[in-house]
């Protein structure tokens, strides 16, 4: 916490007040009774942890979701969007983690799309380009020009090119949605550097990050919001990390997850990995034994997921050992006794259009494994209710598909299981099931990982936890360990330690 | 040297004009070898017979550019052909109203295909394969063969000349360049390669995806209108099976995606579609010089459309990683 000129909010301009803002979605509450305001120049974090709702808020001011509840005033007026393309024209510019342009076309063309100025009919090219030239000066950007395909650019060039958008619509309100998590660390800088532009601007900066660093190096206020409520509204300065963490994390352990082995790590070593690395991953020491469940914690872009890719042989690791195997392919992964249930289960994990039937049999049909299991015995095990093997995938709930695709995996009996996100999106009742049925696989001597961005389950479910950061190993944690102390190394870094 | 084919190749349009010099001169010393002579004469031909399918490909590669397709062109060309010749009727004095009516039928067919793509949200392979369908009805009901009399003024525009070069050529140039000008220098072009690079970011940028889709379908069934007039103008009549027998629909799209344009749409051109026509029909002049028999050629056409596709394929493939 060096530099931060706090600035006083009463006295700014107020341009954004989003007062008792609510949504559900399909009867679900996501957001209730939420409350923010943005003054003029003042760069405002909103964090929380995943499903915390911030997303969502973010996506009513952009127009892109209604509010059931609650008013959004900007500039003193109440405004109601309809479209993305009105909030935009009110002054509202959001910068998604996926950038919204166009690849294959020029910096200008990407900067004026839909509002092209035109002279005599025909499109002004020069206007477009020297207005974005200009932009660009302003920015003090000179490493590409408005002529350059965005395809050719950077990460951290692209997001330039959103912020330059920004800017020609004259936004006064800016979001920038973990605009970090695609950047290296020297383009963190630069990105820092561009929101200071922004700021003495007078635009108002909305920064939604799990990065406390990052919050505490830029942010005026910070306001924190826990499953879809308002939790504060308070000055950098006058919080601390721990105070932080604390409002974003702190709440009862209410589930109820199946009780932990008895003595966890008993049985025999199942896959090593030492020193394994890919493009996304480095220097990883990682041991799974027979019967132990370990949880694999980590932010978006920690390389959470790359590492179950890498194990099951679909990115595999280019350096460093793993034992018994190294998988190449998918195949080999398969043919290794490893199986993946997927983060996103309806395009990776399923064929949807397909019956249970054939879904449940889609691994041992693909390496010709012979022993087929009845299939109805393995839905009675992955308790599919009702247990109908001629159902097209497509119309079961969440649940269901999901343990669709562990039966699938079931087929094959794998040495090592590999879960990713395993109850996204699954009902209470179904992922008490999910829970139950990895502890049994682990007690009948499966070596399990799970990768969760949910934390309490993330931590009522692992024997062990480790903490990606970065594509590395941040650290281990034992059973039992609080929310506190992993997002303490997830998060970050100097400013949380 | 690798280095620069490699950067010849790296854009498709430069790729297919490339490919066309080459085979020119490849097929130039084939001819000369063979005992022939590879003259003007013979490039003016060329013009001749690829100016129709040029015509036609011109109006596809706006359609493609905006993440759509028409397959209902051929049978279009058949209407067209029979629309205008019924309606001149062998009068000089018809040709005007004709060439409005025929026109006119050929917006509103594209008018159907961009609506019932944007509308009812039906896929363009399918939409404008159902339109084919319905023409197609129409044509088989109505007529059994040729009908109508074009007058001799308007088989001007098929067979005469200004200078060395076919009124039919200057057509299809000016058809190209008009097209090619919409899309490089005015905001409907920009919008075009927005929509089939990305509906959602062109959509969340204001702009009218719709409107945008129907006006290049619209657009195209023009060409393909205007390809009708060339082709009703050649024979002297109309005649329902002139636009399939000249495979107007397939090979369309082949030209234009040999000439670079992706098929996913958002990135090509037109100078690009006008080289892959050219690339087709030298290879074809080729052939008939060489008397060829017409099973190899097609061997070879296909061959050469897919190896274009693969190399651009790769190219683009290794940008992304």
């Amino acid at each position: 916490m060096e530099d931060i000129n706090q600035k006083p909010a009463e006295s700014a301009q107020v341009i954004l007040r989003m007062t008792g803002i609510g949504k559900s979605f399909l009867g679900i509450r996501v957001l209730r009774g939420i409350d923010l305001s943005a003054t003029a120049g003042e760069v405002h974090a909103v964090v929380g942890e995943n499903g915390a709702g911030k997303s969502t808020l973010m996506k009513i001011l952009a127009g892109v979701h209604q509010p059931d509840e609650g008013t959004v005033e900007i500039g003193g007026t109440t405004r109601a969007f309809a479209h993305p393309v009105e909030a935009q024209r009110a002054g509202v510019a959001i910068i998604y983690q996926e950038f919204n342009l166009l690849p294959e076309r020029s910096v200008a063309d990407n900067v004026f799309l839909g509002r092209e100025p035109t002279r005599r009919g025909l499109l002004d090219r020069a206007a477009m380009d020297a207005a974005t030239s200009r932009l660009l000066d302003e920015l003090d950007e000179h490493s590409f020009g408005p002529r350059d395909l965005v395809k050719d650019l950077s990460v951290a060039q692209q997001q330039v090119v959103e912020i330059v958008k920004a800017l020609s619509v004259d936004a006064r309100i800016v979001v920038m949605d973990e605009p970090t998590a695609a950047l290296a660390e020297h383009e963190v800088d630069l990105l820092y550097r561009l929101i200071r532009r922004l700021q003495a601007r007078g635009i108002a900066v909305l920064y939604i990050s799990h990065r406390l660093r990052e919050v505490f190096d830029l942010a005026d206020r910070v306001t924190v919001l826990k499953d879809g409520a308002h939790v504060a509204t308070v000055a950098a300065g006058d919080v601390t990390v721990a105070e932080l963490v604390k409002m974003m994390v702190g709440r009862e352990l209410d589930a109820y997850f199946p009780p932990r082995a008895a003595e966890p790590a008993a049985g025999e070593v199942r896959l090593t990995l030492a020193q394994a690395g890919n493009a996304k991953l480095d220097g990883i020491d990682l041991e799974l034994r027979a019967g132990e469940i370990v949880g694999v914690a980590g932010l978006q872009g920690s390389g959470r997921s790359s590492l179950a890719k890498a194990i099951f042989g679909a990115e595999p690791f280019t350096r460093g050992e793993m034992t018994p195997v190294r998988p190449a392919s998918v195949r080999e992964g398969v043919a290794a006794g490893i199986g993946l249930v997927t983060e996103d289960r309806k395009a990776e994990g399923l064929a949807l259009n397909q019956p249970v039937r054939d879904n449940a049999l889609l691994v041992a049909r693909a390496i010709g494994h012979r022993s087929r299991a009845a299939v109805s015995d393995l839905l009675r095990r992955v308790q599919l209710s009702p247990p109908r093997e001629e159902t097209e995938v497509k119309y079961l709930s969440g649940g269901n598909q999901q343990k669709v695709v562990l039966a699938k995996w079931l087929t094959v009996a794998p040495r090592v299981l590999l879960f990713d996100e395993p109850t996204r999106g699954v009902d209470v009742g179904a992922k008490a099931a999910i829970h139950d049925l990895m502890r049994e696989l682990a007690d009948s001597g499966t070596a399990i990982l799970v990768i969760s961005s949910e934390l309490p389950e993330l931590i009522g479910m692992s024997d062990r936890i480790v903490v990606l950061r970065d594509g590395r190993v941040a650290g281990h944690l034992p059973a039992g360990a609080t929310e506190e102390a992993v997002m303490a190394l997830a998060a970050a870094d100097e400013a949380a330690a | 040297m690798t280095g620069r084919v490699v950067a010849l190749v790296a854009n498709p349009t430069r790729a297919v004009y490339a490919a066309l010099l080459a085979t020119l001169a490849i097929g130039w010393a084939l001819v000369a070898f063979d005992g022939g002579t590879f003259t003007l004469n013979d490039l003016v031909g060329i013009q001749q017979r690829s100016a129709a399918l040029g015509i036609v490909a011109v109006g596809q590669t706006l359609a493609i550019l905006a993440g759509s397709l028409d397959l209902s062109v051929a049978y279009l060309i058949s209407l067209v052909s029979l629309v205008a010749a019924e309606t001149m009727a062998g009068q000089s004095s018809n040709i005007l109203t004709a060439v409005v009516v025929a026109l006119g039928v050929s917006a509103l067919v594209g008018l159907v295909n961009g609506v019932v793509i944007t509308k009812l949200k039906v896929h363009a392979f399918i939409a404008t394969l159902g339109v084919a369908l319905v023409i197609r009805g129409v044509l088989d009901h109505l007529y059994d063969g040729p009908a109508g009399r074009v007058p001799v003024d308007f088989q001007q525009l098929g067979y005469s000349r200004i200078g060395p070069v076919p009124v039919a050529a200057i057509l299809w140039a000016a058809v190209a360049v008009g097209v090619w000008f919409l899309l490089r220098r005015t905001r409907f072009g920009n919008r075009v390669y927005a929509v089939g690079g990305d509906v959602e970011v062109a959509r969340l940028s204001g702009v009218r995806t719709d409107r945008v889709v129907i006006a290049a379908h619209v657009l195209c069934s023009l060409c393909a209108g205007v390809a009708g007039l060339l082709l009703a103008s050649r024979l002297g009549a109309g005649a329902p099976t002139v636009g399939t027998d000249g495979g107007y629909d397939l090979e369309s799209i082949a030209a234009v995606v040999l000439g670079g344009t992706a098929l996913a749409g958002g990135r090509g051109g037109v100078a690009g579609t006008v080289g892959g026509v050219l690339l087709l029909a030298v290879l074809d002049s080729v052939f008939n010089q060489l008397e060829v028999n017409s099973f190899f050629k097609d061997v070879v056409r296909g061959v050469v459309i897919v190896v274009a596709v693969a190399v651009y394929a790769r190219r683009t493939g290794r940008r992304a990683s």
